[in-house]
């Protein structure tokens, strides 16, 4: 396509001035951008009032979307379910025999858990989730992994709660807007998650990987115990996540761990739940010493701590902006 | 007079007496388009890995590369960061690429003011390529080998849907053109 006239200042002084100031203007965008970015770049929470002012902004078209997206599944599972229903009906009777002694197996156990929890002493830890609300989309474009959710500071979500679906552990909160907030998603390269086998203590590391999966590091050297087929769940090491929630499923083993399948899958996960911080003093005493625990802030946490810790303390790093990782 | 042509009267952008191109539309069209285009993270898709192409920036080039001259040089600015607010990287990162892209395309115009289909496609065959390992640097994850294989999918869906945003575009600038204001 030929070029407007316009574009050929020749030697009208005017139009030679204004290509000029064009390419100023447009130069010093870029500088603002290089300068904005390198400041992000070095403190990731920078501008987060900004950002989360913009999700406030456009979730409510968003949440619209998110409950179409819940009610077109639906609708489409129950055309599913019209066409197997005979052989469904025959699993399915086999399936509730198995459950119902399942099931008294389970009261068994839960009885017994409550008493081994009355001799120990421990009072029944009753977590009620602070919001329920909508994953409404996620940065699909960018290499980063967050989602936003249609709860914010007016429905008490802050900084850092986890955020669960039924199915296990979804990520964590991140930046909070006045009704939408920003989700960190296990899968982003910066998260990390103290996690530990279901049925043992093994305990390791879940990363995000760029794939959607996650990696298991182990933290204790030595031949590889893990097999496929393992469920990780939370440790509770760090004081962010409650432990026992689930994370992942052991699909891949490799040197020092294994590549994990995510257990709740936030794409197909409709409603999750915020919960609350499960220890915020550890987490407050984590946060303090990035760059290594000094004497003066060994002595400081240790003069707000009422007592020593009963339990061997968490490892020290976890960072619970994910912005910083471990150095292993 | 009856005799004449109906059509005479009429073209594609409707009836040619008393009515002329609305100022709003002609202007807005194309930065409304892009914005939108950076809503993309709002829609129901929780991807586990980054795979939706990045719709603004390529609204941005088709508009640039159809008509030059219309979004001023300094537009990157603005549109980037309305792209930022959203897109998950971190802030300035599409300010610096699109602020580069348009100065970039303005040195390319003028020692290529003819150009063509295909002309138009490697360029912006280049220019995605370039923004989409640059938005992956910035971005602030920790990069190794699987991030750059996992851009392939993503870069390729791109390339393949150019043309098509290039005729989304030509609608949307028909639409612009539309005479709907009445001249007293």
């Amino acid at each position: 396509m030929a070029p407007p006239a316009a574009q050929r200042s020749g030697t009208n002084r005017r139009a030679q001035f204004g290509v000029f100031a064009g390419y100023l203007l447009a130069s010093a965008g870029a500088a603002i951008g290089a300068l904005l970015l390198i400041v992000s770049l070095v403190r990731p929470e920078a501008f987060a009032g900004l950002r989360t002012m913009a999700s406030d902004v456009t979730t409510s078209v968003g949440e619209a979307g998110a409950a179409g997206r819940v009610g077109t599944s639906n609708f489409f599972d129950a055309i599913a379910g019209y066409y197997e229903a005979g052989s469904k009906n025959a699993q399915m009777k086999e399936e509730i025999a198995i459950a119902r002694v399942k099931l008294a197996e389970a009261r068994a156990l839960e009885q017994e858990n409550e008493q081994l929890k009355a001799v120990l002493g421990l009072a029944q830890d009753e977590r009620k989730p602070i919001a329920v609300a909508r994953l409404i989309g996620s940065t699909s474009v960018s290499a980063r992994r967050f989602a936003y959710l249609s709860a914010g500071r007016n429905d008490g979500v802050k900084v850092g709660m986890p955020v669960t679906s039924p199915m296990g552990l979804v990520g964590r909160v991140l930046e909070v807007g006045r009704t939408s907030s920003r989700v960190l998603l296990l899968t982003d390269s910066e998260s990390i998650v103290p996690v530990r086998r279901a049925t043992d203590n093994v305990v390791a590391f879940a990363e995000g990987r760029a794939d959607g999966s996650l990696r298991l590091r182990l933290i204790s050297l030595g031949i590889n115990p893990l097999e496929i087929g393992d469920v990780f769940v939370t440790s509770g090491a760090g004081g962010m996540f409650r432990p026992g929630v689930a994370v992942a499923m052991v699909t891949e083993l490799n040197d020092d761990g294994a590549i994990a399948r995510l257990l709740s899958n936030p794409a197909a996960t409709d409603v999750v739940l915020v919960e609350p911080v499960w220890q915020p003093e550890a987490v407050a005493m984590l946060a303090r010493p990035l760059s290594g625990p000094t004497e003066q802030g060994i002595e400081e946490v240790a003069a707000e701590l009422p007592d020593p810790p009963a339990s061997p303390p968490p490892p020290p790093s976890i960072a619970p902006s994910g912005a910083a990782a471990p150095d292993e | 007079m009856e005799k004449l042509s109906p059509t005479a009267r009429r073209d594609l952008f409707g009836s040619k007496i008393n009515r002329d191109h609305s100022p709003a539309l002609v202007h807005g069209v194309p930065w409304l388009s892009i914005i939108l285009a950076s809503l993309v993270p709002m829609l129901p898709v929780i991807a586990p890995a980054p795979v939706v192409p990045p719709l603004a920036f390529m609204f941005l080039l088709a508009w640039r590369l159809l008509r030059p001259g219309l979004l001023p040089l300094w537009a990157g600015f603005p549109l980037g960061l309305v792209d930022d607010l959203l897109s998950g990287q971190p802030l300035g990162s599409s300010i610096l690429l699109y602020s580069l892209t348009l100065i970039a395309l303005d040195l390319f115009e003028l020692r290529f003011p003819w150009r063509g289909f295909w002309q138009d496609w490697i360029v912006a065959a280049v220019l995605i390529t370039l923004f989409l390992l640059f938005s992956a640097v910035f971005s602030g994850a920790r990069l190794d080998l699987l991030h750059f294989w996992l851009l392939a999918p993503q870069l390729l869906l791109s390339l393949v849907l150019f043309p098509i945003i290039v005729g989304v575009v030509a609608i949307l600038d028909r639409l612009r053109l539309l005479r709907v204001r009445r001249i007293d």
